[in-house]
């Protein structure tokens, strides 16, 4: 019976329903023991407050840092705080230098490091390179022997020329020891000079002037190497490509370098006065594309590509202030915004009432349902990717109650239309449903759309809307096909709704359909004038089956009036 | 409600019909009052007013402050300089920070003792500079383009889905109408244009589309095959799909409305929270003329793209001759 395979099937879709909801909670409940999820989803900036972060140029001294470069900071930092979620973070200018961060909550390490750590990268050949060995012989004192040569012998004629080596250079290379204060404070080195410095892994590096800056670089990402037949080596890279300035200065470093030996044969990448890494020269890059290969994992190469790719800020920044900062909305605007969006939705729920009768509730859990899944997934989305809540974020969830109880709407109005065409309920339900489901696919794929697109191409608040759409829009499919067509299948089986009870919003009668015997119905076209056939025959015309169509040319041409056609085999 | 649904039936059978299609002479002037309105009105009025997140402003830093009352800086700020939206909120454990629009010497020098004296701090304490805009350029770049790749993807999308570039075209340009006259009310009310604003703006892109969607594909489940059936001309096939789902338009636009609708009323007049209104009331008329646009100007503006293809057209005139003679038929039985 195909009633009854419409059940079987309607109550497993409840069951999945039922396992999307526990592997939801089970999640969370674990977030919440072994992880920092809670069971609430975070507010943004202006609900909750956070933390503001004012950060200052750090400038090589008597260079003033120009509105332009703030305005590049600003971005550029944007999109650092950005990579960490979809939180809304402020970044601002303050005065004509500072650049002002606020970020909600109390952000992690990693974010604040994200901002604050790395600022100034560019490429310098490696002139000279040992492994620090701080022994006690050295004297204590960093400051190199004044009476030591600064000037170098002769001019150096390009960025890996020893001649830069000057015996005041080399004494301060030969004291310096890695693990004291002076190394910290290193890498203020102008551009155009030589820079002694350290890597995390202790080794010390003499190194010529910047020859390639970090706003060259075009992008760095992070994957796995292949060979040349195209099979993966498993091994992590990072791949970098350069703009057209950056490919022909790449270019010539690296054809410069190829042709030396030792360390000399090496570049380092130097962030914010640090040596991240300084790879040999395996060849002379002229395309501008080059491959880091080391031993890199997962976590190192995508740390180093990002490095490479948000550290291409012209000027560094130290934290000048770090303070809390207080909701810029305030605690009433939300509960004012919460007590106003459940007295609406009561009467949403009224209004339900009214129009549908008992099939009302049938909204009303949906939209309990829908609401329900929301905060589930708000809540995890919160714990995984810093997703905030703002009041323009509350009240998008909102109107979402409009496209979400538009489904059920335009659901149950097909369902009505079959019945007018004296369908019984149970066909009518799965009729209406093929039908409904094309239109409410359709019009949510349009919606995911724009959210998707939003999503991957906007920064900041927009990317917090697009997030919020795209989320309320899987909820709405979810929950239309999980369980709005479940429980109608399961409910077109009760006598109260199948007989159409007055009350149950699904009376044939109240609808214009004319009762014949148990579950069938005889179409109100019957007995027509020949005026009126017009209007009957365009009633049958939305048919669309073939044998519908028929059925309805015949009731036009006058030679047959009923339509059972397709209801014998339901009832 | 018995009445509502006997109407859905009538609606349904076409027993009885509005003309939306027939009449659209008149919704186009409607729209184009409206949308001339939305877009000189503002105009007239000297313009959007956008908020310090796009504009940037002043900023004052009060220390030391014995209490973190934060409707003292609200009042001091409001009576010393009047109509600078001042924004107030607590940094660490001792500072009141506030911004406003960026005002000019002699008003921040007011500001700045009001706030002294609000306080009861030396005027000393409170620090003022000026901040940039948190709702930079390359935000709106970046909205821009990707709003820009959305429409193009969703007409593509919906040219392929229905299978016309027709109703695309159509859906676009109701959806422009849409966006202006909401943003429209901001310029005409001199609501300030936050970023709240501009989400809200957005969420009525999405209804907009979602809604005229909806409608079209009834509009595309009616017209299929059209040419098989011959009792009705394109026009009226179109017109009574608008007039089928009539009902839901209605009780889903009503639906929309009312959680808004309390927002606006409750949240805002009632109770008091005035970022509330400047989202609540775009979104409002944004779902009213969304559902309005659909019916009157996305439909009608449908059947006008495609009435006069030469395969309409010959269908139409089928229609109606073979009307004249069902009436002549007629004449002649009787």
């Amino acid at each position: 019976m195909a009633q009854s395979t419409a059940v079987k099937k309607a109550w497993k879709t409840l069951i999945w329903l039922g396992v999307i909801f526990a592997v939801l909670i089970g999640t969370i409940a674990g977030g919440v023991l072994f992880s920092t999820a809670t069971w609430t989803p975070k507010l943004a900036l202006d609900l909750e407050g956070g933390t503001q972060i004012i950060l200052t140029p750090k400038l090589e001294s008597g260079q003033e840092v120009s509105a332009e470069q703030l305005d590049q900071a600003v971005s550029i930092i944007r999109q650092r705080v950005d990579a960490s979620g979809v939180s809304e973070a402020e970044v601002t200018t303050q005065g004509a230098r500072n650049v002002v961060v606020s970020i909600p909550g109390q952000p992690d390490d990693a974010t604040l490091n994200r901002i604050e750590s790395s600022a100034k990268l560019d490429f310098r050949a490696v002139l000279l390179a040992g492994v620090a060995t701080p022994s006690a012989s050295t004297s204590p004192s960093a400051s190199p022997d004044p009476s030591l040569s600064t000037v170098p012998t002769a001019t150096p004629t390009n960025g890996s020329d020893l001649a830069y080596v000057t015996p005041a250079l080399q004494a301060q290379f030969d004291s310096f020891d890695c693990a004291s204060e002076a190394a910290e404070d290193a890498g203020q080195a102008p551009a155009d000079q030589p820079l002694v410095t350290c890597d995390d892994n202790g080794v010390k590096y003499l190194l010529g002037p910047v020859e390639i800056e970090g706003a060259d670089i075009a992008d760095a990402s992070a994957g796995v190497a292949t060979t040349q037949q195209g099979a993966s080596t498993g091994q992590w890279v990072v791949d970098i490509s350069f703009n057209d300035a950056g490919t022909q200065k790449f270019a010539d470093v690296t054809t410069r370098l190829f042709g030396l030996q030792g360390v000399q044969n090496q570049f380092a990448i130097v962030l914010d006065g640090k040596v991240i890494t300084a790879p040999t020269t395996g060849g002379a890059f002229t395309d501008g594309k080059a491959q880091i290969s080391g031993s890199f994992t997962q976590d190192s190469a995508q740390t180093l590509a990002d490095q490479l790719k948000f550290g291409a800020l012209p000027i560094g920044f130290t934290t000048q202030s770090s303070e809390a900062i207080s909701a810029t909305l305030g605690s009433t605007q939300l509960l004012s915004g919460l007590i106003a969006g459940a007295i609406g939705l009561i009467l949403v729920v009224i209004y339900s009432l009214l129009q549908y009768r008992l099939l009302g509730t049938v909204t009303i859990a949906s939209l309990v349902v829908a609401a329900a899944l929301t905060y589930l997934l708000v809540t995890l989305m919160s714990w995984r990717i810093d997703f905030r809540l703002s009041l323009a974020g509350v009240a998008g969830l909102i109107v979402a109650i409009g496209i979400t109880a538009d489904s059920f709407i335009v659901y149950f109005e097909r369902i009505r239309d079959e019945l007018r065409d004296g369908r019984a309920l149970n066909s009518s339900v799965q009729a209406g449903w093929k039908r409904a489901i094309r239109t409410i696919t359709a019009s949510d794929a349009v919606n995911f759309l724009a959210a998707a697109v939003l999503y991957v191409l906007a920064v900041g608040n927009v990317r917090g809307f697009a997030f919020t759409l795209g989320l309320t829009t899987i909820v709405d499919i979810v929950v239309v096909m999980l369980f709005t067509h479940p429980l109608m299948t399961l409910l077109a089986e009760l006598p109260f709704f199948r007989d159409g009870h007055k009350l149950s919003g699904l009376d044939p009668r109240a609808l214009g359909a004319v009762y014949r015997g148990r579950a069938q119905f005889r179409a109100p076209s019957a007995s027509v004038t020949a005026a009126k056939k017009g209007s009957s025959s365009r009633e049958a015309v939305k048919r669309q089956t073939i044998a519908e169509r028929k059925a309805a040319e015949l009731s036009a041409s006058g030679t047959g009036s009923t339509r059972t056609t397709d209801e014998g085999k339901n009832s | 409600m018995a009445s509502f649904s006997q109407f859905g039936n009538d609606l349904y059978s076409g027993k009885r019909s509005i003309d939306f299609v027939g009449r659209r002479r008149i919704w186009y002037i409607i729209s184009a009052v409206l949308v001339l309105v939305a877009l000189i009105g503002p105009w007239l009025r000297g313009g959007y007013e956008f908020g310090i997140e796009f504009r940037g402003g002043s900023e004052f830093t009060v220390s030391q402050v014995s209490t973190m009352d934060q409707t003292l800086a609200t009042n001091a700020v409001n009576e010393a300089a009047p109509g600078v939206n001042p924004r107030v909120s607590t940094l660490g454990g001792d500072s009141v920070r506030v911004q406003t629009d960026e005002l000019d010497k002699t008003q921040t020098s007011t500001v700045q003792d009001a706030l002294a004296t609000a306080y009861g701090v030396p005027a000393d304490d409170v620090t003022t500079s000026f901040i940039g805009a948190t709702w930079g350029q390359d935000i709106t770049t970046q909205a821009i383009r990707g709003l820009v790749i959305f429409l193009v993807l969703v007409a593509v999308f919906m040219a392929l889905y229905f299978r016309t570039w027709k109703m695309a075209a159509a859906a676009l340009i109701a959806l422009l109408h849409d966006l202006v006259i909401t943003a429209g009310v901001y310029g005409l009310t001199g609501l300030e244009i936050t970023p709240a604003a501009v989400i809200g703006f957005l969420t009525i892109l999405g209804y907009s589309l979602y809604d005229t969607v909806v409608v079209f594909d009834k509009i595309r489940e009616n017209t299929a095959g059209m040419t098989e059936r011959g009792t009705q001309t394109f026009p009226e096939m179109v017109n009574l799909a608008i007039n089928q789902t009539l009902v839901r338009s209605i009780n889903t636009s009503i639906v929309a409305a009312l959680p808004v609708a309390s927002i606006l009323i409750i949240g805002s007049f009632v109770l008091g929270a005035s970022t509330l209104r400047d989202i609540s009331l775009a979104l409002l008329i944004g779902i009213i003329v969304g559902t309005y646009s659909t019916i009157f100007v996305a439909a009608p503006l449908y059947v006008q793209f495609r009435q006069n293809e030469a395969k309409m057209r010959k269908h139409d005139a089928r229609v109606e001759a073979d009307r004249e003679r069902a009436a002549k038929t007629a004449v002649a039985s009787a």
